[in-house]
């Protein structure tokens, strides 16, 4: 057998698991995985990043918008310090991403040498597992260990640190997969018996909710949530990550969840007398005070992660399952039931929501333009073909109250981490997995500077993204908290902005700035038409709050209108 | 707040200790002793971990520990759901072992002496927590040069086996 290079079967191993695009930058200590992925430029797609947190917010876009498991390569040291933000993102909102980051030769590791850094070490509670490979002869196991474990039971990020001897190194390839773990449980084994339970609990509620998240895109259940729904006629409510699992516009659908969510929700979270959660782990911004949340209901609490049972909401039943797998067997034993009369009062809440907040919002009739227009505007053109990437803070909370998602993998955004400069380079990765969607980019003016280098990788590897930037010139969910909990002191939050659109002129970006209602139609109309990408800067009030709100400390039924 | 046993079962693979701790460390959780050693499997590694915290907190705790890819399984137990010994060494001046009394105090507190050198003598002694200080309190007026202690190792009383989490 011809032996090969430990950095060529760094590659042969990521063929072997069909990897196709990579997103990197190189340095020194990966050097010769880079000499190896130069004889491979027609098997892969290597995109050239211009910071690695970039690299990993796009491998995450990648992950959430296509079905594969994103990659990343980086250096050591420097390199690989700059994946961590990108990594405790991936981890907190549970995607597949595997980094490979180069290191030092062997007998340098602990000696502080140029560009070392213990990157195993700052690594370990933002991955899901990591591995430091000194010998060529474990790389390939390694890999095919590291693709299982990201992909598996609860996805994650996984990170392989490999030293430049190991690179180097010569190895006799051979490939084996890895299918199991002797001290891993991905799939968990159901019990019967609590679904059984659970069932029985669901068929005789007469005010039951249905909270879904995430976990119903990453089993791909939306076709069993939507025939359990359709069956035992139980409104649905979305976290901000499970947006998009559950149609919209189906009559059952009764809005977004949390802080910033929907009116009726919130406060029927406190009247419904069954709460069945499925995929979504009760995060704070989801709950408010805990002490006062569902205390009258029945809980049943759906998840893969065993750890997330219990955690924060105590359940009557819970079941440690796949969503997919625990809903088409409560699908077989949920009476078919019309819960009308109980989703009307839903109803009415909504129109008070709507009355007092959103008529305003999207329709305002003089002023400057507010975010809720441009998105309500966005979303009157939403078809199946369109995903959404948001970065954090007022604008992702608008786009989440206001976009109309009907379609799954049609919403990505950081959520658990709250990672502002994820959506430019999450919407790269976002467009090479799914290349005939729509990718657009919704950012705040703040948000867009902290990753604005990535403009570059748009223009070096011709990627077709839409960006709206809503420029309120204010960092502003800090300024409204400052506003409405710090005595309008506004601390730090007025930001001086560039002219973004000279600056996108630079990276032979094409962009258009608007200020007035009257142009918006015809700028969003540019925009989606527009042959590549393109930048659509939308001047916006500067000083708007979103509301409803479920104030820090409050309980989700003392949610806020004004 | 109540003493709980944690114990657990791991591969023996490179930073698995550092894995485990930063979930105490996350939750601002204080050790009070950690132990590790190979187990009656072959290769498996078995932790054992005392804390005092609400059994709420042990219940998440543990299930956080056993999401750990390389970790087998964690369980944890109250005191009186556990056999459990810690071991202590006592360096004491050479003089001490020709004192007469010794054997007789040796005996009484189930101590006995490991090694005797040109210029002092080392003491044993397994048991509890309070037994091992109560010593080291009696040995003190004799000089003690050094006092060290072991953390706690605990078997468990409930007749589960590990076997059947290695399928």
């Amino acid at each position: 057998m011809n032996k090969i290079t430990g950095s060529k079967a760094v590659i042969k191993s990521l063929l072997k698991e069909k990897v196709d695009t990579i997103f990197g930058y190189p340095g020194g200590a990966i050097m010769p995985i880079y000499d190896s992925l130069y004889g491979y430029k027609n098997e892969i797609n290597h995109v050239l990043v211009r910071h690695e947190q970039g690299a990993i917010h796009a491998a995450q876009g990648y992950a959430r918008s296509g079905n594969k498991c994103g990659v990343v390569f980086a250096t050591s040291g420097p390199g690989a310090t700059n994946l961590i933000t990108g990594l405790a993102d991936a981890m907190i909102d549970s995607t597949p991403v595997v980094c490979i980051t180069g290191q030092v030769h062997s007998s340098l590791l602990g000696t502080d040498a140029f560009q070392e850094t213990d990157v195993i070490g700052i690594s370990m509670p933002v991955t899901k597992w990591n591995i430091q490979i000194t010998n060529a002869k474990d790389i390939p196991f390694a890999i095919a260990k590291a693709f299982y474990i990201a992909n598996s039971g609860r996805p994650g990020p996984v990170l392989i640190d490999i030293t430049k001897d190991a690179q180097f190194d010569e190895i006799e390839f051979s490939y084996s997969y890895c299918n199991r773990i002797r001290s891993y449980k991905p799939t968990p084994k159901m019990d019967y018996s609590l679904i059984k339970n659970a069932s029985e609990i669901i068929n005789i509620a007469s005010k039951p909710l249905l909270l879904i998240g995430q976990g119903i895109i990453l089993s791909q259940a939306e076709g069993e949530l939507l025939k359990f729904v359709n069956k035992s006629g139980i409104p649905v409510a979305s976290t901000l990550l499970g947006l998009g699992s559950f149609p919209n516009k189906h009559p059952n659908y009764v809005g977004y969840l949390g802080m910033h969510g929907n009116y009726a929700p919130n406060i029927m979270t406190n009247e419904c007398d069954v709460l069945i959660a499925i995929g979504m782990r009760f995060d704070d911004r989801v709950t408010g005070n805990t002490a006062q949340y569902a205390k009258q209901a029945k809980v049943i609490h759906v998840d893969i992660d065993k750890s997330e049972l219990n955690k924060i909401i105590p359940a009557e039943v819970a079941i440690h399952a796949d969503a997919k797998k625990a809903l088409s067997e409560l699908i077989k034993l949920t009476n078919t039931q019309n819960h009308s009369n109980w989703i009307g009062k839903f109803k009415i809440l909504e129109k008070q929501e709507y009355q007092q907040v959103i008529k305003n919002s999207i329709m305002p009739e003089s002023g400057m333009i507010k975010m809720a227009e441009v998105i309500n505007f966005l979303s009157k053109k939403n078809d199946k073909n369109t995903v959404i990437i948001t970065d954090v803070g007022q604008h992702q909370m608008i786009t989440s109250r206001y976009y109309k998602y009907n379609h799954s993998k049609s919403n990505i955004t950081s959520g658990g981490l709250g990672t502002m400069g994820f959506a430019l380079p999450a919407a790269i990765g976002a467009k090479l997995a799914a290349q005939k969607k729509n990718v657009i980019a919704i950012i705040g003016d703040g948000g867009f500077q902290m990753n604005i280098q990535e403009l570059g990788t748009i223009m070096q590897s011709k990627v077709d993204v839409k960006v709206i930037i809503l420029n309120n010139n204010f960092l502003g969910m800090v300024r409204q908290w400052q506003e409405m909990f710090f005595d309008k002191r506004y601390s730090f939050t007025d930001i001086q902005n560039p002219n973004f659109i000279k600056i996108a002129e630079g990276y032979g970006i094409k962009g258009k700035t608007i200020k007035s209602r009257d142009d918006l139609n015809n700028g969003i109309e540019t925009m989606l038409k527009s042959k590549g990408s393109f930048i659509l800067e939308v001047i916006c009030e500067h000083e708007e709050n979103v509301f409803p709100m479920v104030k820090t400390g409050s309980s989700v039924s003392e949610i806020i209108l004004k | 707040m109540n003493t709980y046993n944690i114990s657990v079962f791991t591969e023996n693979n490179i930073g698995i200790l550092n894995r485990i701790t930063i979930i105490f460390t996350r939750r601002h959780v204080n050790i009070h002793s950690i132990t590790a050693s190979e187990c009656e499997e072959d290769g498996i590694y078995r932790y054992t971990i005392v804390i005092k915290n609400s059994e709420e907190q042990v219940i998440k705790i543990v299930n956080q520990i056993e999401k750990l890819v390389d970790v087998i399984k964690a369980f944890y137990y109250e005191d009186k759901d556990v056999v459990y010994q810690e071991l202590a060494l006592y360096k004491l001046p050479y003089e001490t072992f020709k004192n007469q009394k010794i054997n007789i105090l040796l005996k009484r507190n189930d101590a006995r002496i490991i090694s005797i050198d040109e210029k002092f003598v080392t003491l044993e002694k397994t048991g509890n927590p309070e037994e091992i200080f109560e010593l080291f309190q009696i040995l003190k007026p004799l000089g003690v040069f050094e006092y060290v202690k072991s953390g706690r190792v605990a078997i468990s009383k409930p007749m589960k086996t590990l076997k059947e989490f290695l399928t």
